[in-house]
């Protein structure tokens, strides 16, 4: 107990106050042992909040051989563990002791499963940085060669990714010894090891003298460039990468370049796919001569690749690649080379293929310009336009800003709109939601006339589309609408269609006019919400369905900020009253929550709501305010409180029922009633969302 | 209201379903087949085409050779006879492209009857397996069957769910493996001197031809490679490190290998012929690779082989069944009933041949999980660890331990036996707790009223006892 008194803050602080104050601690403990996994994973989330409150000396002492012991346990719990040791320097007594927490997390790195030992390296590699250079070849150094000269494969991959972080500090002599180890892993006889070698060859290439690189890093390469498995293999295009950018172009030419010559020709798909995958990456690492003498034929072939695969990922990069040409002949070299090949995929037969280049073809219009463009481009864009899978279409469709900025938007509208109409209707949902969320811009690209004949139809259709997350952009969408052509627009062409949808058979629909008047009313202004919108919805509070009745109040408390206090008062309020009296429970909740916003604005003593019988819980009244204040607390502010106050309740749970001890409260202990008006609100936020 | 129709937002998923004719297709659902909107899966998996793909192999050939019919084997004679097998062996070495299938009919119908020639003189003649027709025959072999696998073109693909992709040039490809088996099985086949090109790399292009989609395919393979282990003495060691890497890979880095069934299969039979004492070499690859593939994703496709070989490897040495068991319940499923059922009969079959004095030693976790089980409140599950005690033998096991298991199964049976929603479970634990009361009726009575005191106690609604805090504080220390 007497040890418990921790440096100078937090809950260690606390320990001069008694048992007490240690007994979130005991808990914690306690709990490391428990037999619910779930108990235990949260204790070792709350580590570091143990080993304050044990000090440095018992946690180097007691808690880090404890759990070096037993490490035997639920690969959650290990993966937990793994992270917070990452972090632990500080809480064993800072950089001269950061060796003691090298045992439990080699321990960690010879765990089979690959989430934990992935973890358990990278805290590995933090706290090498934080020994000191005599500390890391002392206690450091040994571990990664005890790790690469491990009998089962785990301790070696491990192994593998902390030689780059021991290199560049550690003396001549360690570093040919390191060396050594990492030749003798890239050649291990598991692949698995082999992987991870190849995997790290190109960060270890980045610290390592640029002699060592040439006689050392680059056989190693080679050989793993061309070993019997693909897997290996095409991870050393990766690392091609690393090792070209630090290679002269002679030595590039000579060393590097063959193998990857032979990589983008490899008989496994895979690798192809690789390099076709990290192609601009391949491009910025050898320069602008290679890319043009070997690059652009090997992306050629890359295009026409029998495999479908390859070839889309090809075709993703053709912007990039485009892009990152030297700007001296760069139109000649995209007419003559590229864009032959392109075209070819315009028409391929694969969707895959033709949807990746569609995603990227509008760009290459900035490129070539306004000429080239329309003669050339013009014709591969209307065909995609045309094309059987919706995706294809979809994505040029999604692009079509940048060929706005080039020709405008005016030469594509005859073949656009056919397009658009079967996207719009298109039978997969996903495809109709993507379609909406470009209306905007295509209303502002085609202008308003545009609009209302051709477009303005599909937009009222999506309101009643048979999938709520359609129906849903779509309300989004015809605010963004309002917003850009203005009200008088709105008034004239959107407002009464909603509207009448009001008295649709189908309560959907009906919550639909809800939904589209609480993403209007703000773009509309007072005036309109009040005269026409208002009416609607006070009407719509008889409604024999109860969802209907609860989004009335919602609706209403929506857009109260809009009206003035008149029609708040006259016409908000009774309705309000009479729903908060409703039969239907929820109908009543959102009806009372409603009128307590509505209260306040209206100066009122909160208190009339019932809702908020006081407001003066400092954590609470926080909470709640950001719900209440009534000034469209937006949706980022929403799901931040929503966030803070479920953190807080988990907090308060896992302290709940500690009422008996009592005492000064440290840092980790939620006051309860706080907690319990926390966790009341964590229930109620994400009810509320609308 | 709003339901996902598919689990990713992927763009690529969106579209991965639709055939070139959507829209026509789209229609051709009645309304009835969908629900809410949505058509179901398995309407829409119906509708997709068998397809079938080629491989990658195509893409270095250049203009293809037409092939000219060679005389018949059985026209020959005897000086003859062997230079024209090595020639109609050589002529089996093109490959054609069985995507396009209109191209080269001719010649691709030539090596078809080439292959059917070469299969029935293998298997019919004595003597034509001679020392120099090896080099040739392997090299027809690895012509044909070893290629990159090309990707799978439903990158979702679901082996219980989905149709497999079928490899398109198995019409020759089958007969390779025809002629390949009758090679291998036939009494003039010398190990001897096929091991020169039947080496550490033909076996490692073999084993990765394990991953094809194609079940034709692997089950040939299965046969090859089950005759290579027989014969190979030299490539055994080899061949089980290799599965054991494919094994490592597929738990902790892919999740994907099509032919591990296939794997377990050959397992089987070679964990059989396993010399005792076992080698630790053998033991780390049941501790660290089978047990372990347990937590697989895809467990249904290979549970039945991998359970036998763990089954084979316990009827071997019983000294591994504690560390068996306790793995598996390390592994044991939380979420997903279908796992845990299946992890329930592996239990089963374990405890089917288990011994007593093992028995013992680890009664207590196990039986701690049965207990769960048992109230699982999905009705196969709870079922399948009812049907334990259907099971003769483990009741014999359960009645000479029952002073320690009834304690644990006590509380669990008890409560479901008042309110599991399935009836038919209810009646199954009547039956169990029955069978238990037989087995030690005061223990059983004992447990009733030390049970229901507990329940009074509860209800009453005490505070937990203060001691309990006070003790944890008071021990703080490790």
């Amino acid at each position: 107990m007497a040890g418990a008194a921790g440096p100078g803050t937090g809950p260690g602080a606390a320990g001069g106050n008694g048992d007490d104050s240690l007994y979130p601690i005991a808990v914690l403990i306690d709990e490391l042992r428990n037999e619910d996994v779930q108990l235990r994973l949260n204790s070792i989330k709350k580590l570091s909040t143990i080993a304050l409150a044990l000090g440095v000396e018992r946690t180097r002492t007691e808690l880090l051989p404890f759990l070096t012991d037993t490490i035997y346990d639920e690969d959650e719990v290990l993966l937990a563990l793994a992270e917070q040791l990452g972090n632990f320097t500080g809480l064993v007594g800072g950089p001269d002791f950061a060796h003691c927490l090298l045992p439990p997390l080699e321990s960690l790195a010879t765990v089979e499963e690959t989430v934990v030992r992935d973890k358990a390296v990278e805290s590995l590699r933090q706290i090498s940085q934080e020994h000191t250079p005599v500390a890391l070849e002392a206690h450091f150094v040994p571990l990664v060669k005890r790790l690469a000269g491990g009998d089962w494969f785990t301790s070696r991959t491990s192994a593998c990714g902390l030689f780059s972080v021991c290199y560049p500090r550690a003396s001549a002599g360690v570093r040919a010894e390191i060396r050594q180890h990492f030749r003798s892993l890239c050649s291990d006889d598991t692949p698995m090891v082999r992987r991870a070698a190849a995997s790290k060859l190109g960060e270890l290439a980045k610290v390592l003298e640029l002699d060592s690189v040439k006689s050392e890093i680059v056989p190693l390469f080679t050989s793993l460039a061309s070993d019997e498995q693909d897997s290996v293999r095409l991870l050393a295009v990766e690392a091609c990468v690393s090792i070209a950018q630090l290679l002269s172009q002679e030595d590039l030419e000579a060393l590097v370049m063959p193998t990857l010559r032979q990589a983008a020709e490899d008989k496994s798909w895979r690798v192809r796919y690789m390099v076709a995958d990290k192609f601009s990456e391949l491009q910025r690492a050898v320069g602008p001569k290679i890319t043009l003498s070997d690059l652009i034929p090997a992306f050629q072939n890359l295009l026409k690749d029998c495999e479908a695969e390859v070839r889309a990922a090809a075709a993703h990069k053709v912007r990039e690649l485009c892009e990152n040409l030297p700007t001296e002949g760069r139109e000649t070299i995209i007419m003559n080379q590229i864009l032959p090949y392109i075209k070819e995929l315009v028409s391929d037969t694969n969707q895959h293929v033709k949807s990746a280049l569609a995603s990227v073809i509008m760009g290459l219009s900035t490129i070539l310009g306004k000429e080239n463009t329309i003669e050339h481009l013009l014709p591969l864009f209307l065909a995609q336009l045309k094309d059987e899978c919706p995706e294809v279409r979809l994505n040029i469709i999604s692009n079509l800003d940048c060929v706005n900025e080039v020709i405008g938007i005016r030469q594509l509208s005859q073949s656009l709109l056919p397009a658009i109409v079967e996207l719009a209707e298109d039978a997969k949902w996903r495809v109709r939601l993507a379609i909406i969320e470009y209306m905007p811009l295509l209303a502002g690209q085609l202008g308003v006339e545009f609009f209302d004949e051709k477009l303005n139809s599909l937009c009222m259709a999506w309101l009643v589309d048979h999938v709520y997350a359609v129906r849903e952009a779509a309300t989004t969408n015809l605010m963004k609408l309002v917003q850009r052509f203005g009200t008088e627009w709105a008034q004239s062409t959107i407002v009464p269609r909603v509207l009448v949808m009001a008295n649709d058979p189908n309560y959907l629909h009906r919550m639909t006019t809800l939904f589209c008047i609480n993403a209007l009313s703000e773009a509309c202004g007072q005036e309109i919400t009040t005269k026409h919108m208002l009416p609607v919805v006070v009407k719509m509070a008889g409604d024999q369905v109860a969802n209907v009745r609860f989004n009335v109040a919602k609706s209403l408390q929506k857009i109260g900020p809009i009206l003035d206090t008149e029609a708040l008062r006259e016409e908000v309020k009774p309705v309000l009253q009479k729903l908060g009296q409703d039969e239907d429970v929820d109908v009543q909740y959102f009806a009372q929550e409603a009128i307590s916003v509505v209260a306040r604005r209206l100066h009122r003593p909160p208190g009339e709501a019932g809702v908020i019988p006081d407001a003066e819980g400092s954590e609470r009244g926080r909470a709640l305010r950001v719900r209440g204040r009534g000034q469209d607390p937006g949706r980022a502010h929403r799901k931040r409180a929503a966030r803070a106050a479920s953190e807080a309740a988990v907090e308060a749970a896992w302290f709940g029922g500690t009422d008996a001890a009592k005492g000064p409260a440290c840092q980790l202990r939620v006051n309860p009633r706080d907690a319990l008006a926390l966790l009341e609100i964590a229930d109620l936020v994400p009810f509320s969302r609308d | 209201m709003q339901q996902q129709e598919l689990p990713s937002a992927r763009a690529a998923a969106m579209s991965s379903s639709s055939p070139p004719a959507g829209a026509a297709n789209a229609a051709a659902i009645s309304a009835s087949e969908k629900v809410d909107g949505f058509t179901r899966k398995s309407v829409r998996k119906a509708q997709r085409q068998k397809r079938s793909q080629g491989s990658s192999q195509f893409r270095s050939q250049g203009s293809q050779a037409e092939l000219h019919p060679l005389p018949q084997l059985k026209d020959a004679t005897s000086n003859e006879q062997q230079e024209l097998f090595c020639q109609k062996l050589q002529q089996c070495c093109i490959l054609f492209d069985f995507m396009d299938s209109v191209s080269d009919l001719k010649s691709k119908e030539i090596k078809r009857a080439t292959l059917n020639e070469l299969v029935e003189y293998v298997s019919t003649n004595r003597g034509v397996i001679v020392e120099s027709a090896y080099s040739d025959i392997v090299k027809m072999i690895s012509a044909n069957i070893f290629r990159t696998l090309p990707p799978s073109d439903n990158p979702d693909f679901d082996p219980e769910e989905d149709e497999p992709t079928l490899e398109a040039s198995w019409p020759h490809i089958q007969l390779v493996y025809e002629f390949f088996l009758r090679f291998l099985e036939s009494p003039d086949f010398q190990p001897s001197i096929a091991k020169r090109y039947i080496d550490q790399k033909f076996v490692q292009q073999l084993l990765e031809l394990f991953d094809s989609e194609d079940p034709r395919e692997r089950d040939f393979l299965k046969t090859v490679l089950h005759r290579i282990y027989g014969k190979f003495l030299g490539l055994r060691a080899f061949i089980r490190k290799q599965i054991n890497n494919i094994f490592l890979r597929f738990i902790y880095e892919t999740e994907h290998f099509n032919g591990v069934a296939e794997l377990l299969e050959i397992l089987g039979s070679i964990i059989n012929g396993f010399a005792l004492p076992l080698k630790a070499e053998h033991k780390q690859f049941l501790m660290k690779v089978l047990i372990p593939m347990h937590t697989a994703k895809g467990l249904a496709l290979f549970h039945a082989q991998l359970a036998y070989c763990v089954v084979q490897f316990l009827e071997k040495d019983t000294t591994l069944t504690e560390p068996v068991i306790r793995g598996l319940l390390k592994f044991w499923p939380k979420t997903c009933s279908q796992k845990e059922v299946m992890f329930l009969g592996e239990i089963e079959e374990i405890l089917d041949v288990i011994e007593p004095t093992q028995f013992k030693k680890i009664e207590e976790p196990l039986f701690k999980q049965i207990s769960k089980c048992v109230s699982s409140s999905h009705f196969q599950v709870a079922e399948r660890a009812l049907y334990f005690w259907n099971n003769e033998y483990i009741l014999s096991l359960i009645e000479e331990n029952i002073d320690k298991i009834l304690p644990i199964m006590f509380g669990s049976l008890y409560k479901i036996s008042k309110e599991h929603w399935n009836p038919t479970i209810v009646a199954l634990v009547y039956n169990v707790l029955k069978t238990l009361m037989e087995m030690n009726g005061k223990l059983f009575d004992d447990l009733t009223s030390s049970y229901k005191a507990e329940r009074q106690r509860h209800s009453v609604g005490s505070i937990p006892e203060p001691t309990y805090h006070l003790r944890i504080i008071a021990t703080i220390s490790f």
